[in-house]
């Protein structure tokens, strides 16, 4: 096994154009300890690590390494030093083994290899390992959680000795999450590496964390060591602001007669994963039915199929029980609005404006809901002028193509855009996926708000947090199915996570 | 995904210094438009770079070419003279020079206009050909009938056997999932055959010995040359229809939504635009733009079909449609240029000692330095939107 390291990072500035990225960071991570890197979105967490790794240079301040200044300019004077990365989104190679992921990773991959050698090597360098992973399994046949662990078994088969985990339960349900930050805390306590983990949640940091530093638009505004800090404290340095935003209030019931049916649809399955096989699912006026669900497990296709992406093989999607395709015409007529998750790839033309893009639903109808042939230019601009005002979207102009926006302003515009007008059926895929505190808190208020004003919605989540707080009727999908019904208030969270593992 | 929130410009980091100079030299002219609230100059200056980066890569291109003839021991002086002379110099030359940009207008069109829904189709050269030879059949039964209704009924044919060539590249591509690139190419070979065939078989006029030709219209049914030059209708037909394509793609519902194709299908789809049907319509008309190139050179220019309708105007209409950026109204002033520097060719060869290809060589560079010119897009601060904060 390795041993940890310490990493200091003192005054640290970096600066794109203008714009100030970090401003005089500095940073401390004990030898052995779980580091959390508290921040809202553009806080600087992501470039700070990235100019610990070399990706980026400072414009000013220095690392060091176990007390000794370093100098680090590129990746590969990270990788000397130890200093490794587990990123978000799986970076290794599906249709390959473990085995074969692992040796590719190396630097130094002989031209050829000898794999009964490598073989033994790596069966020892497992037998070392305090969690296993079957070796000669296809990672795309892994589970997220096995993935996961695989990544970080790559680091420590790389031999590193800090590891960066940049929000590494995003993609886990809340079982493989903590088994996930108790390896690695076992791990670092063990003294075998240091590591630093970039969150989101709260309740990781007050579970996992030994230490805690918190960002703030490319400042630290705090830290300390986490069993001194509140979730209070450290909202209030995240945020600048006292207190957590409220839940927003749920007000009224369900109406009884569903607004959007699905009745045995299927879909046809593809690379190997089950297509759609939903029996029956209801949505009722002012209801929210949360589907919950472990990503790969249909929830996307489900999505396609309801947005008129996907056309589906067999069954009936009813929307005020007459037959329904995600046409342009039926949407409008029966006002189903969407909102896709990841809105810059589902939702948007990165290269057209803002104006434009905040015209998509409505450029070619005139205001009496006509066909029109010509664009009313001006009516686009008023329009992206008064959703723009109404939902705060901060860009430099309404003409700058929406690619250059934040992801929460981004998303603001899509909520704008779709939530505009009668709202009668929402669909809604992770609509707070990578967005910050404050406008998680604002996005949920305008669903609610959908809600409460009488739209059905279905909400799309792999934020289990997000679910118990928004649905009035929980789903959980597995393998294409409804696997699982209970109501929203009073989930059991755990009875719901075996069924999103489908271990029930 | 914790960077998402970082401004667009923190993600580029463009190094400085890979710039051309016109926009460098641009960075002090502008008075401190950065303090206003919102960025009221940004789409001006977005429109700047969009100019400048196309006229970089040409000064590049030329400057690249001029080291070429450097290494042939030839002069890029009297090279750039005797192109200037050969194709803009003279009322004569100008006006050979128009008369090459005419078709090149019409198959740009071919291009371009499904490239703003995201499809590259190269196939315009069949789309000439088979447009000019469906003109000359549609026209042989209505020879005997008045000039206007035979006119009318040519530019009918032509256009719609273009339309449905390319047409049928954009049909594979939305119904079947075939890439249109390679549909429309094998189509272009494909398409060559059967014109192959009718001009040398069924529709050849035995009088036609060196050079196999369809029957010809006659000489009172060409169209007659606009008053006081030699230049054919045909160029105010290319004018008008990259005109009218610039209105469709930018002041309509329908170019709006198909722009919104082009950009992001997934978002396209997702707001139930008909996706399907704006593919295989920009290639019916695109394809039908190409026909009528075909038509016209077969009723301005050479009275009948043959093998002088293969004459590449398909293939340098992909070079004039990427390099205006499948602008249509872009597509005007380089129709013109190329059509220019083709114009001057033969000069180039007279006085210069230097092969035909010669222009085909710079051709080559120009086209590469447009490519390459789109990695400058965005790089420099001075183009980017102003933050109204920090």
């Amino acid at each position: 096994m390795t041993t940890a390291i310490s990493v200091e990072a003192i005054g640290i500035d970096k600066r794109f154009g203008g714009f100030t990225a970090l401003d005089a960071v500095s940073l401390k991570v004990a030898k052995g300890s779980m580091h959390f890197l508290l921040g809202e979105n553009g806080a600087g967490k992501s470039t700070l690590v990235k100019c610990l790794l070399g990706y980026y240079r400072p414009d000013a301040g220095s690392f060091l390494v176990d007390g000794r200044e370093v100098e680090i300019s590129r990746p590969a004077d990270a990788d000397a030093l130890g200093l490794g990365m587990v990123y978000q989104h799986f970076t290794l190679v599906p249709a390959m083994t473990v085995a074969e992921n692992l040796v590719m990773s190396r630097a130094d991959v002989p031209a050829v290899i000898n794999w009964a050698q490598e073989r033994v090597a790596l069966d020892a360098f497992m037998r070392r390992m305090p969690f296993q992973v079957p070796l000669d399994a296809e990672v795309g046949s892994l589970a997220a959680g096995e993935r996961q662990k695989t990544e970080i078994l790559k680091q420590l088969y790389l031999e590193r000795r800090l590891l960066v985990l940049d929000e590494p339960t995003s993609v886990l349900t809340p079982q493989e999450a903590e088994e996930m930050l108790g390896l690695v805390r076992g791990l670092a306590h063990s003294g075998a590496i240091t590591a630093i983990v970039i969150s989101h949640k709260l309740k990781e940091v007050a579970k996992f964390a030994d230490e805690v530093t918190v960002l703030r638009r490319g400042r630290r505004t705090g830290g300390g060591p986490a069993p001194v800090l509140t979730p209070a404290d450290m909202t209030a340095m995240m945020i600048g602001e006292p207190q957590a935003p409220s839940e927003p209030e749920r007000l009224g019931a369900p109406e009884p007669a569903p607004r959007l049916e699905l009745r045995g649809v299927t879909t046809v399955g593809d690379q190997g994963r089950a297509g759609l096989e939903i029996g029956s699912l209801a949505v009722r006026p002012r209801e929210i039915v949360g589907i919950a669900g472990v990503s790969g497990n249909g929830q996307a296709t489900l999505v396609e199929v309801l947005g008129g992406q996907r056309a589906p093989s067999g069954g009936q999607v009813l929307v005020e029980g007459a037959p329904y395709d995600g046409s342009r015409d039926l949407a409008q007529a029966r006002a189903v609005r969407v909102l896709p998750e990841e809105p810059l790839r589902n939702g948007c033309v990165p290269r057209m404006s803002v104006t434009e893009n905040l015209n998509l639903r409505g450029f070619d109808r005139d205001a009496g809901g006509a066909r029109c042939f010509w664009l009313d230019r001006g009516g686009m601009v008023a329009r992206a002028r008064r959703l723009i005002g109404g939902y705060r979207v901060r860009a430099p102009s309404a003409e700058v193509p929406i690619g250059v926006l934040s992801g929460g302003n981004v998303q603001r515009c899509v909520l704008a855009r779709e939530l505009d007008g009668e709202v009668r059926l929402l669909i809604v895929a992770n609509p707070c996926f990578g967005l910050d505190v404050k406008a998680v808190a604002e996005v949920r208020a305008r669903i609610m708000a959908a809600r409460n004003a009488g739209a059905a919605v279905l909400l799309v989540s792999e934020d289990f947090d997000e679910i118990l707080e928004l649905a009035d009727r929980i789903l959980v999908m597995h393998g294409g199915r409804v696997v699982h019904e209970t109501p929203g208030p009073g989930a059991d969270a755990q009875s719901i996570g075996a069924h999103m593992l489908g271990s029930h | 995904m914790s960077g998402a929130d970082a401004p667009g410009a923190a993600a580029r980091e463009g190094p400085g210094g890979a710039l051309p100079a016109a926009a460098a030299a641009g960075i002090g002219i502008l008075p401190g438009a950065a303090a206003a609230p919102a960025d009221r100059w940004y789409p001006w200056r977005r429109a700047a770079e969009a100019g400048l980066a196309p006229i970089a890569a040409l000064l590049a291109a030329f400057a690249a070419f001029a080291v070429f003839l450097l290494l042939l021991d030839k002069s890029p002086a009297e090279f750039l003279d005797l192109v200037w002379r050969g194709a803009f110099g003279s009322w004569f030359s100008l006006q050979n020079t128009l008369q090459r940009a005419a078709p090149l207008l019409l198959t740009a069109l071919c291009v371009a206009i499904p490239a703003r829904l995201g499809l590259v189709i190269i196939g315009g050269e069949a789309a000439v050909a088979l447009g000019g030879l469906a003109a000359v059949a549609a026209a042989l039964p209505v020879l005997g009938g008045p000039a206007l209704l035979v006119w009318l009924v040519m530019a009918a044919a032509g256009a719609a056997a273009g339309a449905l060539w390319i047409g049928l590249a954009g049909w594979l591509r939305a119904r079947r999932g075939v890439n249109e690139t390679i549909a429309s190419l094998v189509l272009a070979y494909v398409g060559l055959a059967p014109f192959n065939h009718l001009v040398e078989g069924l529709l050849r006029d035995p009088a036609s010995l060196n050079k196999p030709s369809t029957f010809g219209i006659g000489d009172a049914l060409m169209l007659p040359a606009l008053p006081g030059t030699d230049l054919h209708p045909g160029l105010l037909a290319g004018l008008a229809a990259c005109v009218l394509s610039w209105v469709l793609i930018s002041r309509t519902a329908t170019g709006f939504a198909a722009r919104v194709t082009g950009g992001n299908l997934r978002a396209a789809q997702l707001q139930g635009l008909p996706v399907q049907k704006l593919m295989i319509g920009a290639c019916l008309l695109g394809g039908g733009f190409a026909g009528l190139a075909g038509m016209i050179e077969v009723a301005a220019v050479h009275g009948r079909a043959n093998a002088s309708l293969i004459a590449g105007y398909g293939w340098s209409g992909i070079l004039i449609a990427f390099l205006s950026r499948h602008n249509p109204l872009a597509i005007i002033p380089m129709a013109v240029l190329l059509g220019g520097i083709g114009a001057a060719g033969g000069l180039l060869q007279r006085r210069m000692d230097m092969p035909d290809a010669t222009v085909m060589v710079l051709q080559g560079f120009i086209f590469v330095a447009i490519l390459a010119s789109d990695t400058l897009l965005g790089r420099h601060p001075w183009f980017q939107p102003r933050r109204a904060e920090s």
